[in-house]
């Protein structure tokens, strides 16, 4: 009993309760073949894409902002290192450098514009997001004639970043899963991470208390951008091109892990763990249909069923965990 | 003696925010182990006022004097350094973290080393529980436990414990009581009494007369941003101090004023304009 009352207690409760419910409604009603489903690449290789974006997005989220210009700089990753080491045949370091910069100057302006001005992040980046898809189109068109570059990268850098691992997994699982430890570390283990929790659970005391609230809203804003121009750096070295277009879903597909993930949309409260965990639902939502003989025109709705339910625990579970646990009141009255 | 020199003073301060004039020639001294109520109306401007005190805000003009010394704050980690805390009226606790990770926001402990230091959960709840403990909140036994699943006069007393326990020699409190019920109020009064045992000099602000005459040795009535009044405890009875807090206005005046406005209206109330 007390084990299960510090287990929903914790940000990643709704996310796991998700996760074991999709796993069962697919296997119930969907006639899933889970041996297919687990070896399959797909999903995990969907679910790596997405997670190294969701958990800085998460970071941000649980210090009080949001970031959807990440939707234009996954493209803007991607042409840069294609554009910089394709197109002009630069060393592939220099591509992807470049591909990191823009992530860094991106975040940067995001950031600072966060702390300068009263505009609330979901407008600035909202319009970092439109505008950096000007950029990236226009910027491609001027200097390539085209919409889609191709990028010839060596080895090393196919082995790091674009390779397929037995053939199927890409190589960004592994850099997913040491971003979420690293980031685990340091939202959990590290004074950084209080600081965090402290600035979106109330900025002013924050502030107050002597937590760098500026410095950090700028480094949380760079992690969000750089981390998606990661990402399309990557997708541009695994495909051997980069396209302008694409990269919108993920905006989407980001929120909805967090949240059901368990991340407190007025900030504060949430887990990489949780981050993690939604990112997987999601993937299986998602990619898993495909294993199902439900057809796959319904996974949006299930998506969205999912959403509404997992947040409503995760309400429930944080009315829970401001409460003291039932277990210990008995003991002090008796 | 070093006693008679004022742990903080201020000397003639004014804040205005532009054209609009807040604060007026402000002089106040609070001593050690002594408590200085901070009395006034609504808008009177004593938030403003521990604004410029706790470094959130710099004084237009005049000096702020620690033991007698001129200082100047940048910022709020400033007056922190130089043992100011503040408990402030909105906000100041972090309902969604642990008792534990709250108290030391901005200080944490830390343990291991160079890029590995981790933040000493166990140490950082040890040492929270016991401060608030010690000033005679028993119930608080569990450091991992969420500040937002604690009353309010339980949170305001965390807060007043942390500032106590991070070595604070000035204590600042925007009405403290100001959304408790009476137990807690009285709880939290308790708690100013023993930081003014243990030789803090506690700046108090509160509507309510009874609390300040519960804790005050020294009270400071604001009105329209000047010191309308400022007498030791004793001078003054609590009529006369409701009256000074009403604006100068008697109580008595306004009770008159209503009664008289119930005779010509069938004994209906005046209502209320803004
Ligand atoms: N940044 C600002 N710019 C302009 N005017 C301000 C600013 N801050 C405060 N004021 C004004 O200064 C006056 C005093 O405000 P203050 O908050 O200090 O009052 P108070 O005495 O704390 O009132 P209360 O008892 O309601 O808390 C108010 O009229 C307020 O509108
Ligand atoms: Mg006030």
């Amino acid at each position: 009993m007390k084990i299960l009352g510090s287990f929903l207690r914790r940000p990643e409760a709704g996310a796991i309760l998700s996760l074991l419910a999709v796993i069962a409604f697919y296997v119930f009603f969907g006639g899933v073949h889970l041996e297919r489903l687990v070896k399959a690449a797909s999903w995990v290789n969907f679910a790596a894409n997405l997670g190294v974006v969701a958990i800085p997005v998460g970071l941000l989220m649980i210090g009080g902002e949001i970031d959807i210009s990440i939707g234009a700089m996954i493209p803007a990753g991607s042409m840069t290192t294609a554009i910089l080491s394709g197109y002009y045949g630069l060393p592939i370091e220099v591509g992807m450098l470049g591909a990191l910069s823009i992530g860094v100057l991106v975040g940067l302006v995001n950031g600072l514009l966060a702390v300068r001005t009263a505009v609330p992040s979901l407008i600035i980046t909202l319009g970092t997001l439109v505008g950096m898809q000007g950029v990236v189109l226009s910027g491609s068109v001027l200097l390539t004639g085209n919409t889609s570059v191709s990028l010839e990268a060596p080895y090393w850098a196919k082995f790091m970043f674009g390779q397929l691992m037995g053939g199927t997994h890409q190589v960004i699982i592994l850099w997913w899963i040491a971003f979420a430890l690293i980031f685990a570390f340091v939202l959990h283990k590290s004074r950084f991470g209080n600081w965090i929790y402290a600035m979106g659970g109330d900025k002013k005391s924050a502030r107050n208390a002597g937590i760098p609230t500026e410095r950090l809203t700028i480094i949380l804003f760079i992690l969000s951008a750089t981390s998606a121009s990661f990402v399309g750096m990557c997708q541009a070295i695994l495909f051997n091109s980069a396209q302008v277009s694409g990269g919108m879903s993920y905006i989407f597909n980001t929120i909805v892990s967090v949240v059901v993930g368990g991340v407190l949309l007025t900030g504060g409260f949430g887990s990489v763990l949780g981050f993690f965990i939604g990112t997987l639902t999601f993937a299986i939502v998602s990619q898993g249909i495909y294993f199902t003989n439900i057809d796959r025109n319904w996974s949006n709705l299930i998506i969205g069923t999912m959403l509404l339910l997992a947040v409503a625990m995760n309400e429930t579970f944080r009315i829970l965990a401001l409460g003291y646990p039932a277990v210990k009141k008995k003991e002090v009255r008796a | 003696m070093s006693d008679t020199i004022p742990v903080l003073e201020l000397r003639k301060v004014d804040k205005s925010f532009g054209p609009i004039d807040v604060l007026h020639e402000i002089s106040l001294k609070v001593n050690k182990g002594e408590v200085l109520c901070l009395l006034g109306d609504n808008g009177a401007g004593k938030s403003t006022l521990i604004m410029n005190l706790c470094g959130v805000q710099q004084p237009t003009r005049g000096d702020i004097l620690m033991d007698g010394e001129k200082v100047s704050f940048q910022g709020p980690k400033d007056a922190a350094d130089r043992g100011i805390a503040t408990v402030h009226q909105f906000g100041g606790t972090f309902p969604l973290m642990s008792i534990g990770r709250s108290f030391f926001v901005g200080v944490e402990p830390t343990k291991g080393w160079g890029p590995f230091k981790i933040y000493d959960r166990k140490r950082a709840n040890e040492i929270a529980v016991k401060a608030v403990q010690d000033f005679g909140i028993t119930r608080i036994d569990d450091g991992d436990r969420l500040v937002g699943g604690l009353s309010g006069g339980e949170r305001q007393s965390l807060a007043i414990a942390r500032a106590v326990h991070f070595g604070a020699r000035v204590l600042i409190l925007d009405e403290p009581t100001a959304a408790l019920g009476v137990k807690q109020a009285a709880h939290v009064l308790r708690i100013v009494n023993e930081a003014k045992r243990r030789g803090l000099a506690v700046i108090f602000i509160t509507h309510q007369v009874m609390h300040a005459m519960a804790v005050g040795d020294h009270f400071a009535v604001l009105i329209r941003g000047a010191v309308a009044a400022d007498f030791k405890r004793g001078d003054k009875t609590r009529e006369e101090i409701t009256d000074l807090m009403a604006g100068g206005e008697t109580m008595a005046d306004l009770e008159a004023n209503i009664a008289g406005y119930m005779e010509t209206h069938d004994g209906h109330p005046p209502t209320i304009v803004a």
